[in-house]
Protein backbone atom coordinates (compact mmCIF):
# COMPACT_ATOMS: atom_id res chain seq x y z
CA UNK A 1 0.00 0.00 0.00
CA UNK A 2 1.05 3.56 -0.52
CA UNK A 3 1.83 6.18 2.04
CA UNK A 4 -1.77 7.40 2.29
CA UNK A 5 -2.98 4.52 4.39
CA UNK A 6 -0.15 4.59 6.91
CA UNK A 7 -1.93 6.68 9.47
CA UNK A 8 -2.34 6.59 13.20
CA UNK A 9 -5.88 5.60 14.15
CA UNK A 10 -7.34 7.93 16.76
CA UNK A 11 -9.37 5.06 18.21
CA UNK A 12 -7.89 1.74 19.36
CA UNK A 13 -8.48 -1.06 16.83
CA UNK A 14 -11.69 -2.87 17.65
CA UNK A 15 -13.12 -0.02 19.78
CA UNK A 16 -16.28 1.73 18.58
CA UNK A 17 -15.35 4.55 16.20
CA UNK A 18 -18.89 5.33 15.03
CA UNK A 19 -21.67 5.40 17.61
CA UNK A 20 -25.24 6.11 16.51
CA UNK A 21 -27.92 6.33 19.19
CA UNK A 22 -31.61 6.62 18.41
CA UNK A 23 -31.01 8.81 15.37
CA UNK A 24 -34.05 10.54 13.88
CA UNK A 25 -34.21 12.87 10.89
CA UNK A 26 -37.33 14.48 9.55
CA UNK A 27 -36.78 16.96 6.71
CA UNK A 28 -38.44 20.33 7.10
CA UNK A 29 -40.99 19.57 4.41
CA UNK A 30 -41.21 15.85 5.23
CA UNK A 31 -44.35 14.19 6.53
CA UNK A 32 -42.52 11.11 7.83
CA UNK A 33 -39.12 10.49 9.34
CA UNK A 34 -36.46 9.81 6.71
CA UNK A 35 -34.45 8.12 9.47
CA UNK A 36 -36.60 6.79 12.26
CA UNK A 37 -34.74 5.97 15.46
CA UNK A 38 -31.75 3.90 14.33
CA UNK A 39 -28.90 2.83 16.61
CA UNK A 40 -25.72 0.99 15.72
CA UNK A 41 -22.00 1.15 16.20
CA UNK A 42 -19.02 0.46 13.99
CA UNK A 43 -15.69 -0.78 15.30
CA UNK A 44 -12.39 0.82 14.29
CA UNK A 45 -10.88 -0.89 11.27
CA UNK A 46 -14.15 -2.55 10.34
CA UNK A 47 -15.70 -2.76 6.90
CA UNK A 48 -19.32 -1.74 7.49
CA UNK A 49 -22.08 -1.81 4.85
CA UNK A 50 -25.37 0.06 5.04
CA UNK A 51 -27.89 -1.52 2.71
CA UNK A 52 -31.38 -0.54 1.73
CA UNK A 53 -33.63 0.22 -1.21
CA UNK A 54 -34.02 3.72 -2.67
CA UNK A 55 -35.46 6.11 -0.12
CA UNK A 56 -34.52 3.86 2.82
CA UNK A 57 -32.54 6.65 4.51
CA UNK A 58 -28.97 5.65 3.56
CA UNK A 59 -27.84 9.00 2.15
CA UNK A 60 -29.61 10.87 4.97
CA UNK A 61 -27.71 8.75 7.51
CA UNK A 62 -24.35 9.25 5.79
CA UNK A 63 -25.00 13.01 5.48
CA UNK A 64 -25.60 13.26 9.24
CA UNK A 65 -22.54 11.14 10.00
CA UNK A 66 -20.40 13.42 7.82
CA UNK A 67 -21.80 16.64 9.40
CA UNK A 68 -23.51 18.03 6.30
CA UNK A 69 -26.97 17.53 7.79
CA UNK A 70 -28.24 18.14 11.32
CA UNK A 71 -30.28 15.35 12.93
CA UNK A 72 -33.76 16.01 14.31
CA UNK A 73 -32.88 14.04 17.45
CA UNK A 74 -30.51 11.36 18.67
CA UNK A 75 -26.76 11.34 19.04
CA UNK A 76 -23.91 10.48 16.68
CA UNK A 77 -20.25 10.37 17.64
CA UNK A 78 -17.29 9.74 15.37
CA UNK A 79 -14.07 8.95 17.20
CA UNK A 80 -15.73 10.21 20.39
CA UNK A 81 -16.67 13.59 18.84
CA UNK A 82 -20.27 14.70 18.50
CA UNK A 83 -21.24 15.42 14.86
CA UNK A 84 -23.30 18.47 15.84
CA UNK A 85 -21.28 20.16 18.58
CA UNK A 86 -17.80 19.03 17.47
CA UNK A 87 -18.34 19.02 13.72
CA UNK A 88 -14.89 20.40 12.89
CA UNK A 89 -13.12 17.60 14.81
CA UNK A 90 -15.34 15.03 13.08
CA UNK A 91 -14.51 16.49 9.67
CA UNK A 92 -10.80 16.04 10.28
CA UNK A 93 -11.35 12.34 10.92
CA UNK A 94 -13.52 11.44 7.97
CA UNK A 95 -13.06 11.15 4.25
CA UNK A 96 -16.06 11.03 1.95
CA UNK A 97 -16.82 9.80 -1.51
CA UNK A 98 -20.21 11.19 -2.38
CA UNK A 99 -22.90 9.44 -4.34
CA UNK A 100 -22.70 12.06 -7.09
CA UNK A 101 -19.29 13.13 -8.36
CA UNK A 102 -18.09 16.17 -6.47
CA UNK A 103 -15.07 17.19 -8.52
CA UNK A 104 -14.79 20.65 -10.03
CA UNK A 105 -15.10 20.14 -13.77
CA UNK A 106 -13.21 23.37 -14.52
CA UNK A 107 -10.06 22.15 -12.81
CA UNK A 108 -7.58 19.37 -13.55
CA UNK A 109 -7.40 16.25 -11.42
CA UNK A 110 -4.33 17.50 -9.59
CA UNK A 111 -5.91 20.92 -9.00
CA UNK A 112 -8.88 19.20 -7.37
CA UNK A 113 -6.56 17.16 -5.16
CA UNK A 114 -4.49 20.25 -4.27
CA UNK A 115 -7.64 22.19 -3.41
CA UNK A 116 -8.56 19.47 -0.93
CA UNK A 117 -5.06 19.22 0.52
CA UNK A 118 -4.92 22.97 1.19
CA UNK A 119 -8.48 23.03 2.58
CA UNK A 120 -7.48 20.39 5.13
CA UNK A 121 -4.34 22.33 6.01
CA UNK A 122 -2.09 19.47 4.89
CA UNK A 123 0.13 21.71 2.78
CA UNK A 124 0.56 25.47 2.38
CA UNK A 125 -1.26 27.18 -0.48
CA UNK A 126 0.68 27.56 -3.71
CA UNK A 127 -0.92 28.61 -7.00
CA UNK A 128 0.81 25.91 -9.08
CA UNK A 129 1.77 22.24 -8.73
CA UNK A 130 5.45 22.91 -9.34
CA UNK A 131 5.49 25.42 -6.49
CA UNK A 132 3.97 22.97 -4.00
CA UNK A 133 6.26 21.31 -1.40
CA UNK A 134 8.19 18.25 -2.57
CA UNK A 135 6.28 16.02 -0.14
CA UNK A 136 2.98 16.96 -1.78
CA UNK A 137 4.27 16.40 -5.30
CA UNK A 138 5.67 13.05 -4.28
CA UNK A 139 2.45 11.99 -2.55
CA UNK A 140 0.33 12.91 -5.56
CA UNK A 141 2.64 11.08 -7.97
CA UNK A 142 2.66 7.97 -5.77
CA UNK A 143 -1.12 7.95 -5.44
CA UNK A 144 -1.57 8.47 -9.16
CA UNK A 145 0.81 5.57 -9.85
CA UNK A 146 -1.02 3.40 -7.35
CA UNK A 147 -4.28 3.90 -9.19
CA UNK A 148 -2.63 3.91 -12.63
CA UNK A 149 -3.75 7.44 -13.50
CA UNK A 150 -0.33 9.11 -13.83
CA UNK A 151 -1.18 10.25 -17.35
CA UNK A 152 -4.59 11.61 -16.45
CA UNK A 153 -4.04 13.44 -13.20
CA UNK A 154 -2.94 16.66 -14.91
CA UNK A 155 -5.79 16.64 -17.43
CA UNK A 156 -9.08 18.56 -17.01
CA UNK A 157 -11.75 16.55 -15.20
CA UNK A 158 -14.25 17.02 -18.00
CA UNK A 159 -12.20 14.86 -20.40
CA UNK A 160 -11.73 11.97 -17.94
CA UNK A 161 -13.80 8.77 -17.76
CA UNK A 162 -16.19 8.06 -14.89
CA UNK A 163 -13.81 5.44 -13.49
CA UNK A 164 -10.84 7.81 -13.48
CA UNK A 165 -12.91 10.50 -11.81
CA UNK A 166 -13.90 8.06 -9.08
CA UNK A 167 -10.24 7.16 -8.55
CA UNK A 168 -9.41 10.84 -8.24
CA UNK A 169 -12.11 11.25 -5.64
CA UNK A 170 -10.60 8.38 -3.69
CA UNK A 171 -7.13 9.90 -3.87
CA UNK A 172 -8.59 13.17 -2.69
CA UNK A 173 -10.57 11.66 0.16
CA UNK A 174 -7.53 9.80 1.48
CA UNK A 175 -5.08 12.70 1.30
CA UNK A 176 -5.68 13.67 4.93
CA UNK A 177 -5.49 10.04 6.11
CA UNK A 178 -9.00 9.80 7.54
CA UNK A 179 -9.83 7.34 10.30
CA UNK A 180 -13.16 6.61 8.62
CA UNK A 181 -13.79 6.56 4.89
CA UNK A 182 -17.45 6.99 3.92
CA UNK A 183 -18.45 5.74 0.50
CA UNK A 184 -21.95 6.50 -0.71
CA UNK A 185 -22.57 4.06 -3.56
CA UNK A 186 -19.05 4.55 -4.89
CA UNK A 187 -19.23 2.15 -7.80
CA UNK A 188 -22.37 3.63 -9.31
CA UNK A 189 -21.73 4.28 -12.99
CA UNK A 190 -18.51 2.25 -13.13
CA UNK A 191 -17.99 -0.69 -15.48
CA UNK A 192 -17.10 -4.14 -14.15
CA UNK A 193 -13.38 -3.57 -14.52
CA UNK A 194 -13.56 -0.21 -12.80
CA UNK A 195 -15.51 -1.70 -9.91
CA UNK A 196 -13.06 -4.55 -9.48
CA UNK A 197 -10.06 -2.19 -9.42
CA UNK A 198 -11.77 0.07 -6.94
CA UNK A 199 -12.55 -2.77 -4.58
CA UNK A 200 -9.04 -4.17 -4.74
CA UNK A 201 -7.75 -0.78 -3.70
CA UNK A 202 -10.33 -0.23 -0.96
CA UNK A 203 -9.57 -3.61 0.55
CA UNK A 204 -5.99 -2.45 0.86
CA UNK A 205 -7.12 0.78 2.50
CA UNK A 206 -9.14 -1.18 5.04
CA UNK A 207 -6.29 -3.62 5.64
CA UNK A 208 -4.13 -0.66 6.60
CA UNK A 209 -6.54 0.22 9.41
CA UNK A 210 -9.03 2.66 7.89
CA UNK A 211 -12.64 2.05 8.86
CA UNK A 212 -14.72 1.74 5.68
CA UNK A 213 -18.38 2.74 5.82
CA UNK A 214 -20.21 1.84 2.64
CA UNK A 215 -23.68 2.25 1.23
CA UNK A 216 -24.38 0.28 -1.88
CA UNK A 217 -27.03 -1.21 -4.10
CA UNK A 218 -24.69 -4.00 -5.19
CA UNK A 219 -25.21 -6.70 -2.63
CA UNK A 220 -22.19 -8.71 -3.65
CA UNK A 221 -20.08 -5.72 -2.56
CA UNK A 222 -21.50 -5.98 0.95
CA UNK A 223 -20.83 -9.74 1.15
CA UNK A 224 -17.24 -8.96 2.12
CA UNK A 225 -18.27 -6.59 4.92
CA UNK A 226 -17.60 -7.37 8.58
CA UNK A 227 -21.03 -6.01 9.51
CA UNK A 228 -24.10 -5.25 7.47
CA UNK A 229 -26.95 -3.01 8.51
CA UNK A 230 -30.09 -3.27 6.40
CA UNK A 231 -32.47 -0.34 6.66
CA UNK A 232 -35.85 0.22 5.10
CA UNK A 233 -38.14 3.23 5.50
CA UNK A 234 -35.72 4.76 7.97
CA UNK A 235 -35.59 1.76 10.34
CA UNK A 236 -33.06 -0.99 10.88
CA UNK A 237 -34.48 -4.33 9.82
CA UNK A 238 -31.38 -6.47 10.22
CA UNK A 239 -27.89 -5.97 11.61
CA UNK A 240 -24.86 -8.20 12.00
CA UNK A 241 -22.22 -10.11 10.04
CA UNK A 242 -23.44 -11.22 6.59
CA UNK A 243 -23.19 -14.90 7.65
CA UNK A 244 -25.55 -14.34 10.58
CA UNK A 245 -28.04 -12.33 8.54
CA UNK A 246 -28.09 -15.06 5.93
CA UNK A 247 -28.44 -17.82 8.53
CA UNK A 248 -31.26 -16.03 10.31
CA UNK A 249 -33.24 -15.04 7.32
CA UNK A 250 -32.69 -17.53 4.55
CA UNK A 251 -32.41 -21.27 5.14
CA UNK A 252 -30.12 -23.49 3.14
CA UNK A 253 -32.03 -25.95 0.98
CA UNK A 254 -31.55 -28.73 -1.59
CA UNK A 255 -33.32 -29.05 -4.89
CA UNK A 256 -33.88 -32.58 -6.16
CA UNK A 257 -35.83 -34.31 -8.93
CA UNK A 258 -36.33 -37.84 -10.27
CA UNK A 259 -37.52 -39.39 -13.51
CA UNK A 260 -40.18 -41.13 -11.43
CA UNK A 261 -41.56 -38.06 -9.70
CA UNK A 262 -44.59 -39.85 -8.22
CA UNK A 263 -42.33 -42.35 -6.48
CA UNK A 264 -40.10 -39.57 -5.10
CA UNK A 265 -43.12 -37.59 -3.88
CA UNK A 266 -44.57 -40.69 -2.15
CA UNK A 267 -41.24 -41.53 -0.52
CA UNK A 268 -40.79 -38.00 0.87
CA UNK A 269 -44.32 -38.10 2.30
CA UNK A 270 -43.68 -41.52 3.83
CA UNK A 271 -40.42 -40.35 5.43
CA UNK A 272 -42.08 -37.19 6.77
CA UNK A 273 -39.76 -34.85 4.81
CA UNK A 274 -41.41 -31.46 4.20
CA UNK A 275 -40.98 -30.20 0.63
CA UNK A 276 -42.29 -27.75 -1.91
CA UNK A 277 -42.52 -28.40 -5.68
CA UNK A 278 -41.04 -25.36 -7.44
CA UNK A 279 -41.34 -27.45 -9.83
CA UNK A 280 -38.19 -29.19 -8.50
CA UNK A 281 -38.56 -30.66 -5.03
CA UNK A 282 -37.26 -28.02 -2.63
CA UNK A 283 -36.33 -29.32 0.83
CA UNK A 284 -35.13 -27.02 3.63
CA UNK A 285 -32.13 -28.44 5.46
CA UNK A 286 -32.94 -26.83 8.82
CA UNK A 287 -29.61 -27.79 10.31
CA UNK A 288 -29.44 -31.28 8.74
CA UNK A 289 -26.58 -32.07 6.42
CA UNK A 290 -27.39 -32.48 2.72
CA UNK A 291 -25.47 -35.75 2.70
CA UNK A 292 -27.63 -37.18 5.51
CA UNK A 293 -30.84 -36.22 3.73
CA UNK A 294 -29.84 -37.55 0.31
CA UNK A 295 -28.51 -40.82 1.73
CA UNK A 296 -31.93 -41.61 3.18
CA UNK A 297 -33.71 -41.33 -0.22
CA UNK A 298 -34.03 -44.59 -2.20
CA UNK A 299 -35.68 -43.20 -5.36
CA UNK A 300 -33.04 -42.73 -8.09
CA UNK A 301 -32.48 -38.95 -8.43
CA UNK A 302 -31.95 -37.13 -11.74
CA UNK A 303 -31.20 -33.67 -10.26
CA UNK A 304 -29.38 -32.71 -7.07
CA UNK A 305 -28.49 -29.08 -6.23
CA UNK A 306 -27.58 -27.52 -2.92
CA UNK A 307 -28.58 -23.86 -2.57
CA UNK A 308 -26.27 -21.70 -0.43
CA UNK A 309 -28.11 -18.48 0.45
CA UNK A 310 -26.53 -15.22 -0.60
CA UNK A 311 -26.85 -11.87 1.08
CA UNK A 312 -29.05 -10.89 -1.84
CA UNK A 313 -31.49 -13.69 -0.89
CA UNK A 314 -31.55 -12.39 2.68
CA UNK A 315 -31.98 -8.81 1.52
CA UNK A 316 -34.81 -9.65 -0.86
CA UNK A 317 -36.43 -11.77 1.83
CA UNK A 318 -36.34 -8.88 4.32
CA UNK A 319 -37.44 -6.17 1.92
CA UNK A 320 -40.07 -8.48 0.39
CA UNK A 321 -41.60 -9.27 3.79
CA UNK A 322 -41.75 -5.61 4.75
CA UNK A 323 -43.28 -4.51 1.47
CA UNK A 324 -45.91 -7.28 1.71
CA UNK B 1 -4.37 33.57 10.12
CA UNK B 2 -4.23 29.78 9.85
CA UNK B 3 -6.98 29.59 7.27
CA UNK B 4 -5.38 31.99 4.79
CA UNK B 5 -4.28 29.06 2.60
CA UNK B 6 -7.81 27.63 2.21
CA UNK B 7 -9.21 31.13 1.59
CA UNK B 8 -6.66 31.69 -1.21
CA UNK B 9 -7.31 28.23 -2.67
CA UNK B 10 -11.07 28.93 -2.83
CA UNK B 11 -10.39 32.34 -4.39
CA UNK B 12 -7.98 30.90 -6.97
CA UNK B 13 -10.56 28.34 -8.02
CA UNK B 14 -12.94 31.11 -9.08
CA UNK B 15 -10.28 32.96 -11.01
CA UNK B 16 -9.25 29.75 -12.82
CA UNK B 17 -12.86 29.15 -13.75
CA UNK B 18 -13.05 32.56 -15.41
CA UNK B 19 -9.71 32.26 -17.20
CA UNK B 20 -10.72 28.88 -18.66
CA UNK B 21 -14.08 30.08 -19.87
CA UNK B 22 -13.34 32.37 -22.84
CA UNK B 23 -16.97 33.07 -23.87
CA UNK B 24 -17.68 34.16 -20.29
CA UNK B 25 -14.62 36.40 -20.30
CA UNK B 26 -15.72 38.10 -23.49
CA UNK B 27 -19.30 38.70 -22.32
CA UNK B 28 -18.25 39.97 -18.88
CA UNK B 29 -15.90 42.46 -20.51
CA UNK B 30 -18.12 43.59 -23.38
CA UNK B 31 -21.42 44.16 -21.57
CA UNK B 32 -20.28 47.06 -19.33
CA UNK B 33 -18.60 48.69 -22.30
CA UNK B 34 -21.87 48.54 -24.23
CA UNK B 35 -23.70 50.18 -21.34
CA UNK B 36 -21.19 53.02 -21.14
CA UNK B 37 -20.75 53.45 -24.89
CA UNK B 38 -24.34 53.16 -26.04
CA UNK B 39 -26.35 54.38 -23.08
CA UNK B 40 -23.85 56.91 -21.77
CA UNK B 41 -23.05 58.18 -25.25
CA UNK B 42 -26.67 58.68 -26.29
CA UNK B 43 -27.66 60.34 -23.01
CA UNK B 44 -24.69 62.69 -23.19
CA UNK B 45 -25.60 63.69 -26.75
CA UNK B 46 -29.23 64.41 -25.84
CA UNK B 47 -29.21 65.57 -22.24
CA UNK B 48 -25.59 66.30 -21.33
CA UNK B 49 -25.53 70.03 -22.00
CA UNK B 50 -28.57 70.67 -19.75
CA UNK B 51 -27.14 68.87 -16.73
CA UNK B 52 -23.94 70.78 -16.30
CA UNK B 53 -21.74 67.70 -16.12
CA UNK B 54 -20.43 65.12 -18.56
CA UNK B 55 -22.98 62.32 -18.79
CA UNK B 56 -20.51 59.86 -20.30
CA UNK B 57 -18.26 60.16 -17.23
CA UNK B 58 -21.34 59.92 -15.01
CA UNK B 59 -22.40 56.67 -16.71
CA UNK B 60 -18.83 55.38 -16.62
CA UNK B 61 -18.58 55.76 -12.85
CA UNK B 62 -22.06 54.32 -12.38
CA UNK B 63 -21.41 51.27 -14.55
CA UNK B 64 -18.02 50.81 -12.86
CA UNK B 65 -19.65 50.50 -9.43
CA UNK B 66 -22.64 48.52 -10.68
CA UNK B 67 -20.52 46.02 -12.63
CA UNK B 68 -18.19 45.23 -9.75
CA UNK B 69 -21.05 44.99 -7.27
CA UNK B 70 -23.17 42.81 -9.54
CA UNK B 71 -20.35 40.52 -10.73
CA UNK B 72 -19.23 39.74 -7.20
CA UNK B 73 -22.78 39.26 -5.93
CA UNK B 74 -23.64 37.05 -8.89
CA UNK B 75 -20.44 35.04 -8.43
CA UNK B 76 -21.17 34.35 -4.79
CA UNK B 77 -24.71 33.33 -5.68
CA UNK B 78 -23.16 30.82 -8.12
CA UNK B 79 -22.46 28.71 -5.02
CA UNK B 80 -25.99 27.49 -5.57
CA UNK B 81 -24.65 25.79 -8.71
CA UNK B 82 -21.93 24.19 -6.62
CA UNK B 83 -24.58 22.97 -4.22
CA UNK B 84 -26.57 21.42 -7.05
CA UNK B 85 -23.41 19.87 -8.53
CA UNK B 86 -22.40 18.54 -5.12
CA UNK B 87 -19.09 20.38 -5.23
CA UNK B 88 -20.08 22.51 -2.24
CA UNK B 89 -20.19 19.32 -0.16
CA UNK B 90 -16.47 18.96 -0.72
CA UNK B 91 -15.97 22.39 0.83
CA UNK B 92 -18.55 21.96 3.57
CA UNK B 93 -17.18 18.65 4.83
CA UNK B 94 -13.73 20.19 5.21
CA UNK B 95 -12.70 21.28 8.72
CA UNK B 96 -12.26 24.98 7.87
CA UNK B 97 -14.56 27.69 9.23
CA UNK B 98 -17.70 28.42 7.24
CA UNK B 99 -16.68 32.09 7.29
CA UNK B 100 -13.40 31.20 5.58
CA UNK B 101 -15.35 29.48 2.81
CA UNK B 102 -17.51 32.56 2.28
CA UNK B 103 -14.59 35.01 2.55
CA UNK B 104 -12.63 32.91 0.03
CA UNK B 105 -15.60 32.96 -2.30
CA UNK B 106 -16.00 36.73 -2.01
CA UNK B 107 -12.29 37.23 -2.59
CA UNK B 108 -12.37 34.92 -5.62
CA UNK B 109 -15.30 36.70 -7.18
CA UNK B 110 -13.58 40.03 -6.51
CA UNK B 111 -10.61 38.75 -8.50
CA UNK B 112 -13.04 37.78 -11.25
CA UNK B 113 -14.44 41.32 -11.26
CA UNK B 114 -11.01 42.93 -11.39
CA UNK B 115 -10.38 42.41 -15.14
CA UNK B 116 -13.73 44.11 -15.72
CA UNK B 117 -12.59 47.12 -13.69
CA UNK B 118 -9.42 47.37 -15.79
CA UNK B 119 -11.38 47.00 -19.03
CA UNK B 120 -13.90 49.68 -18.02
CA UNK B 121 -11.13 52.15 -17.12
CA UNK B 122 -9.30 51.41 -20.37
CA UNK B 123 -12.53 51.98 -22.30
CA UNK B 124 -13.09 55.26 -20.45
CA UNK B 125 -9.69 56.47 -21.59
CA UNK B 126 -10.43 55.41 -25.17
CA UNK B 127 -13.71 57.35 -25.31
CA UNK B 128 -12.03 60.46 -23.95
CA UNK B 129 -12.93 60.45 -20.27
CA UNK B 130 -10.07 62.21 -18.57
CA UNK B 131 -8.97 62.06 -14.95
CA UNK B 132 -5.73 62.11 -13.02
CA UNK B 133 -3.87 58.93 -12.17
CA UNK B 134 -4.80 59.54 -8.53
CA UNK B 135 -8.48 59.70 -9.42
CA UNK B 136 -8.33 56.45 -11.40
CA UNK B 137 -6.23 54.92 -8.63
CA UNK B 138 -8.81 55.98 -6.05
CA UNK B 139 -11.48 54.38 -8.21
CA UNK B 140 -9.63 51.05 -8.21
CA UNK B 141 -9.23 51.08 -4.41
CA UNK B 142 -12.93 51.87 -4.03
CA UNK B 143 -13.58 49.09 -6.55
CA UNK B 144 -12.19 46.54 -4.09
CA UNK B 145 -14.55 47.80 -1.37
CA UNK B 146 -17.45 47.62 -3.82
CA UNK B 147 -16.55 43.99 -4.57
CA UNK B 148 -16.56 43.14 -0.88
CA UNK B 149 -19.98 44.73 -0.41
CA UNK B 150 -21.33 42.97 -3.52
CA UNK B 151 -20.01 39.63 -2.27
CA UNK B 152 -21.57 40.08 1.17
CA UNK B 153 -24.85 41.10 -0.48
CA UNK B 154 -24.60 37.95 -2.62
CA UNK B 155 -24.25 35.68 0.40
CA UNK B 156 -27.31 37.28 2.01
CA UNK B 157 -29.34 36.65 -1.16
CA UNK B 158 -27.91 33.12 -1.48
CA UNK B 159 -28.88 32.23 2.08
CA UNK B 160 -32.52 32.68 1.10
CA UNK B 161 -32.39 30.62 -2.09
CA UNK B 162 -33.12 26.96 -2.57
CA UNK B 163 -32.44 26.40 -6.27
CA UNK B 164 -30.59 27.79 -9.26
CA UNK B 165 -33.88 28.56 -10.98
CA UNK B 166 -34.99 30.60 -7.99
CA UNK B 167 -31.62 32.38 -8.01
CA UNK B 168 -32.24 33.66 -11.55
CA UNK B 169 -35.68 35.00 -10.66
CA UNK B 170 -34.72 36.60 -7.35
CA UNK B 171 -31.52 38.10 -8.70
CA UNK B 172 -33.38 40.19 -11.27
CA UNK B 173 -35.81 41.30 -8.58
CA UNK B 174 -33.13 42.44 -6.13
CA UNK B 175 -30.64 43.79 -8.67
CA UNK B 176 -32.53 45.59 -11.43
CA UNK B 177 -34.36 48.12 -9.18
CA UNK B 178 -31.01 49.03 -7.65
CA UNK B 179 -29.74 50.14 -11.07
CA UNK B 180 -32.19 53.02 -10.89
CA UNK B 181 -32.22 53.54 -7.12
CA UNK B 182 -28.41 53.81 -7.14
CA UNK B 183 -28.45 56.28 -10.04
CA UNK B 184 -26.22 54.41 -12.43
CA UNK B 185 -27.64 56.04 -15.55
CA UNK B 186 -30.12 58.46 -13.97
CA UNK B 187 -29.30 61.39 -11.69
CA UNK B 188 -30.97 60.87 -8.30
CA UNK B 189 -29.86 64.03 -6.54
CA UNK B 190 -33.52 64.91 -6.24
CA UNK B 191 -36.05 62.14 -5.64
CA UNK B 192 -39.63 61.98 -4.38
CA UNK B 193 -39.71 60.87 -0.71
CA UNK B 194 -40.81 57.26 -1.35
CA UNK B 195 -38.04 56.74 -3.90
CA UNK B 196 -35.55 58.50 -1.66
CA UNK B 197 -36.28 56.00 1.12
CA UNK B 198 -35.90 53.07 -1.25
CA UNK B 199 -32.70 54.54 -2.64
CA UNK B 200 -31.21 54.91 0.84
CA UNK B 201 -31.73 51.23 1.63
CA UNK B 202 -30.23 50.05 -1.67
CA UNK B 203 -26.65 48.83 -1.01
CA UNK B 204 -25.60 49.60 -4.60
CA UNK B 205 -26.29 53.32 -4.01
CA UNK B 206 -23.38 53.57 -1.55
CA UNK B 207 -21.07 51.50 -3.75
CA UNK B 208 -21.68 53.71 -6.78
CA UNK B 209 -21.60 56.92 -4.76
CA UNK B 210 -18.25 56.08 -3.15
CA UNK B 211 -16.83 55.41 -6.62
CA UNK B 212 -18.08 58.76 -7.83
CA UNK B 213 -16.72 60.48 -4.73
CA UNK B 214 -13.26 59.10 -5.60
CA UNK B 215 -13.51 59.98 -9.28
CA UNK B 216 -14.96 63.47 -8.86
CA UNK B 217 -12.77 64.44 -5.88
CA UNK B 218 -11.65 68.06 -6.35
CA UNK B 219 -13.79 68.61 -9.46
CA UNK B 220 -16.37 71.40 -9.67
CA UNK B 221 -19.20 69.04 -10.76
CA UNK B 222 -18.69 66.89 -7.64
CA UNK B 223 -21.50 68.67 -5.76
CA UNK B 224 -23.95 67.93 -8.60
CA UNK B 225 -23.03 64.25 -8.90
CA UNK B 226 -21.94 62.89 -5.53
CA UNK B 227 -24.82 62.21 -3.11
CA UNK B 228 -23.25 61.65 0.30
CA UNK B 229 -19.98 62.33 2.05
CA UNK B 230 -17.39 59.54 1.46
CA UNK B 231 -17.32 59.07 5.23
CA UNK B 232 -21.05 58.29 5.22
CA UNK B 233 -20.62 55.95 2.23
CA UNK B 234 -17.72 54.15 3.90
CA UNK B 235 -19.58 53.80 7.19
CA UNK B 236 -22.70 52.42 5.51
CA UNK B 237 -20.66 50.06 3.32
CA UNK B 238 -18.71 48.82 6.35
CA UNK B 239 -21.89 48.31 8.37
CA UNK B 240 -23.77 46.58 5.56
CA UNK B 241 -20.77 44.36 4.76
CA UNK B 242 -20.49 43.20 8.37
CA UNK B 243 -24.20 42.55 8.81
CA UNK B 244 -24.65 40.87 5.41
CA UNK B 245 -21.60 38.65 5.93
CA UNK B 246 -22.50 37.49 9.43
CA UNK B 247 -26.24 37.09 8.90
CA UNK B 248 -25.84 35.68 5.37
CA UNK B 249 -23.23 33.10 6.40
CA UNK B 250 -25.21 32.02 9.45
CA UNK B 251 -28.41 31.64 7.41
CA UNK B 252 -26.61 29.88 4.56
CA UNK B 253 -24.93 27.36 6.84
CA UNK B 254 -28.19 26.76 8.66
CA UNK B 255 -30.07 26.20 5.41
CA UNK B 256 -27.30 23.82 4.24
CA UNK B 257 -27.27 21.65 7.35
CA UNK B 258 -30.80 22.05 8.62
CA UNK B 259 -32.77 20.92 5.60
Amino acid sequence: MGELTERIAPVAPGAAIIEVEDLVKRYRKGKTNAVDGISFSVRSGEFFALLGPNGAGKTTTISILTTTLIPTSGRVRIGGNDVVTQASSVRRQVGIIFQNPSLDMNLTGEENVRFHAVLYGLYPYRPQFRLMPTAYRQQVRELAALLSIEADIFRPIKVLSGGTRRKLEIIRSLMHRPAVLFLDEPTRGLDTNGRRNLWEYLRGVQAAGTTVFLTTHYLEEAEAADSVCIINRGRIVSFGPPSRIKAELVSEHVLIDADDRDRLRAELVTRGVAFAETPLFKIKLDGRSAHQLLKAIDTPLSVVAIHQPSLEDAYLSIIGKIDD
Amino acid sequence: MTELGPVLAIAQRDLMKLLRDRPRMVTTLVFPLLLIGVLGGSLQANLGRHLGFDFLAFTFTGVFGQTLFQTTAQGVISMITDRENDFSQEMFVSPISRYSIIVGKILGESLVALPQAVAIIAFALIVGIRASAAQFGGLVVVGLLICLLGGAFGILVLSNLSSQEMAGQIFTFVMLPQFFLAGIFNPIKVLPPYLDILSRIAPMRYAVDLGRAAFYAGRPESARVVLDSPVVDLAVIGGMFTVFLIVGTALFVRSERNR
